[in-house]
């Protein structure tokens, strides 16, 4: 990659090497398929307490699978009407739980206890009154010529918060560039199973 | 008198007035033929071709491309588009290699070059009436792969300025000259997690992310897992590994594997603790929950890349009453780690996990130089904002140097 990058004649080697990445990784999902298989299989044949789940998985996935392999994967096809009409609702039934989990962590993080929870809980207030119609409606009620929650907000996020992201962003790129060296040069190899 | 007056003033009157009709009769023929005229020279003068059509080589790129530039005809109002014709011989064969609309001076040749061989270019300027005109051919030119991306220049030596420092750092480690590395508190908590889990008699969690294995984040999340399986494995505690994607589940149950061989207890590795779910968003989230309310485990260990879902995961882990750490370097989902779980690893901390928890020097010397590394980019920044600060405000642009160095083009 590092020699593709600056050279550019290695640019088609890596391309080539991309698609054998994921023709190389195809027996992989095969693999994950037989895991996910054998672990329902089990799980009905020992009647475990959550077999149910495991008749449905697999109810679920032979449907899919075949309505695919039979009917085909275009518009207008069964398993077309099926990821639209299920899956991405379901999808979006697990997406829209966020924001009742987002109400419920900033409800424990946003506690006054401390000097930090304090500045998160001011800023957090700021930010919304800025940002959330219902703040800026409030707002506007109390001082309707001012539009001083945006600018503070505006600047909250352009400069401190934007500044702590970077900084971030910097250590995590030199951190990767530092474990890189490290696998390429075989100091680290534990992610490959090797012993101490 | 005065009817031979009269008489006399209607004459003048009328032959004004005929006069005046007479001229304005002149001017509108005058004006009739006028666009006849002009529309006879329009349809004679033909149309004009392009100037200076100049073919060079891509800079930077594999040889398998060239780059034209010409001067727009002097009729360009009247040019529907033009056309680029390609040869091998400056006479003969021209065949058209692609068209661009007109206003357009600049054309990247990449059809079916071969490097090495020399072509001649023209550019061919018509419009919908059929009238074309055809530049002078220019060429010949070959295309030539450059070995270096002179682009990326400053980047190639940054590159080499660090990588040397963390080289060097590393080496220094193993000559046996030591490192000071501060407490990092995520990481100390691993070994009372694990405690408790084994406490308890529960089963830890352990997520590696939703990335693929080439991932850096997903290989320092393994790293850690080799840690952690090896204490599992010593204290016989259940560890469950709910996979995204395949391949990683594959590497997953070999570091695990590994792990109860080095501890001299292969017996107690169970395989189906490590098995695929989906790699499906939110499908795998929602089976994660499920494995988590159902099983309860006692420690929860989030450790790669995560998008959106991170939250879900965390706020059930804290329903059920569980230790979590979590380390990413996702920096979108870090505030989320941080309100929800007992112990966050922010960004690189995730990537010094495995020097830190195995206290080898030659790890230990990788983070050195990396602390190395931020302590020459924090000088930058700051000799950079001062010499851009005088850069822009006293036009002294040499001083743009440090920007230039750090900036792709």
């Amino acid at each position: 990659m590092i020699a593709q990058f600056f050279i550019p004649p290695f640019t088609s080697l890596y391309d080539k090497i991309l698609n054998w990445a994921m023709i190389i990784s195809i027996p992989a999902l095969v693999i994950g398929l037989t895991s996910l298989i054998k672990l329902h299989y089990t799980r009905i044949i020992r009647k475990t307490p959550n077999m149910p789940y495991s008749i449905v998985a697999f109810i679920a996935m032979i449907t899919m699978a075949l309505m695919g392999l039979i009917g085909g994967t275009g518009e207008g096809t069964g398993f077309e009407w099926m990821f639209k009409n299920i899956q991405v609702p379901m999808q979006a039934t697990m997406f829209s739980l966020l924001a009742f989990y987002i109400a419920s962590a900033a409800y424990r993080a946003f506690r006054a206890r401390t000097l930090e929870a304090t500045l998160m809980l001011l800023t957090a207030v700021i930010v919304m009154l800025a940002r959330v119609p219902i703040g800026n409606f409030l707002w506007h009620l109390i001082m309707p010529n001012s539009n001083l929650p945006e600018v503070v907000s505006g600047w909250i996020l352009n400069v401190p918060s934007m500044a702590a992201r970077r900084g971030i962003i910097l250590g995590i790129s030199l951190g990767a560039i530092a474990t890189s060296i490290k696998i390429i040069l075989g100091i680290e190899r534990s992610y490959m199973g090797a012993g101490e | 008198m005065s009817v031979l007056r009269f008489i006399l003033i209607t004459i003048i009157i009328t032959l004004g007035q005929m006069w005046i009709a007479s001229y304005s009769i002149a001017q509108e023929a005058t004006i009739q033929e006028a666009p006849a005229q002009g529309a006879m020279e329009e349809s004679i003068e033909p149309l004009r071709p392009v100037n200076n059509v100049v073919a060079k080589d891509t800079p930077n790129d594999d040889g398998k491309s060239l780059s034209l530039r010409w001067d727009i005809s002097p009729d360009d109002n009247r040019v529907s588009q033009y056309i680029i014709l390609r040869s091998a011989s400056p006479t003969e064969g021209f065949a058209e290699v692609g068209q661009v609309p007109t206003n357009t001076s600049r054309y990247t040749d990449e059809d079916n070059l071969v490097k090495g061989t020399e072509y001649y270019y023209k550019i061919r300027a018509t419009n919908a009436k059929g009238e074309k005109a055809d530049s002078e051919v220019s060429g010949p030119i070959k295309p030539v792969a450059q070995w270096f991306n002179t682009d990326y220049k400053f980047i190639a030596i940054a590159v080499i300025i660090f990588g040397g420092i963390i080289v060097y750092c590393i080496y220094s480690a193993k000559r046996g000259r030591e490192f000071f590395i501060r407490r990092i508190a995520g990481l100390e908590a691993v070994d009372e997690a694990i405690g408790r889990a084994t406490e308890m008699g529960r089963p830890i969690l352990y997520l590696t992310g939703l990335s693929g294995v080439s991932d850096i984040s997903t290989l320092a999340s393994l790293n850690i897992l080799s840690r952690v399986a090896r204490k599992t494995a010593e204290y016989d505690t259940p560890l469950l590994l709910p996979g995204y994607d395949s391949f990683v589940m594959v590497v997953e149950r070999e570091i695990v594997k590994g792990a109860h061989i080095d501890v001299g207890k292969p017996d107690t590795y169970k395989e189906d603790n490590i098995f695929f779910v989906s790699d499906d968003q939110f499908a795998y989230v929602g089976a994660v929950n499920g494995i988590m309310l159902r099983e309860r485990p006692a420690a929860i260990f989030y450790m790669g890349y995560y998008y959106a879902e991170s939250l879900l995961l965390a706020e059930t882990g804290n329903s059920v009453g569980a230790i979590q750490i979590a380390g990413t370097d996702a920096d979108a989902q870090l505030p989320f780690f941080i309100a929800s779980c007992d112990y966050t690893l922010i960004g690189e901390e995730l990537y010094a996990a495995s020097a830190y928890l195995s206290r080898e020097p030659l790890l230990l010397g990788s983070l050195k130089g990396q602390d190395w590394c931020k302590f020459l980019l924090m000088i930058s920044i700051f000799f950079g904002v001062i010499m851009e600060s005088f850069a822009v405000g006293f036009g002294l642009s040499f001083l743009h140097w440090i920007a230039r160095f750090f900036t792709a083009p």
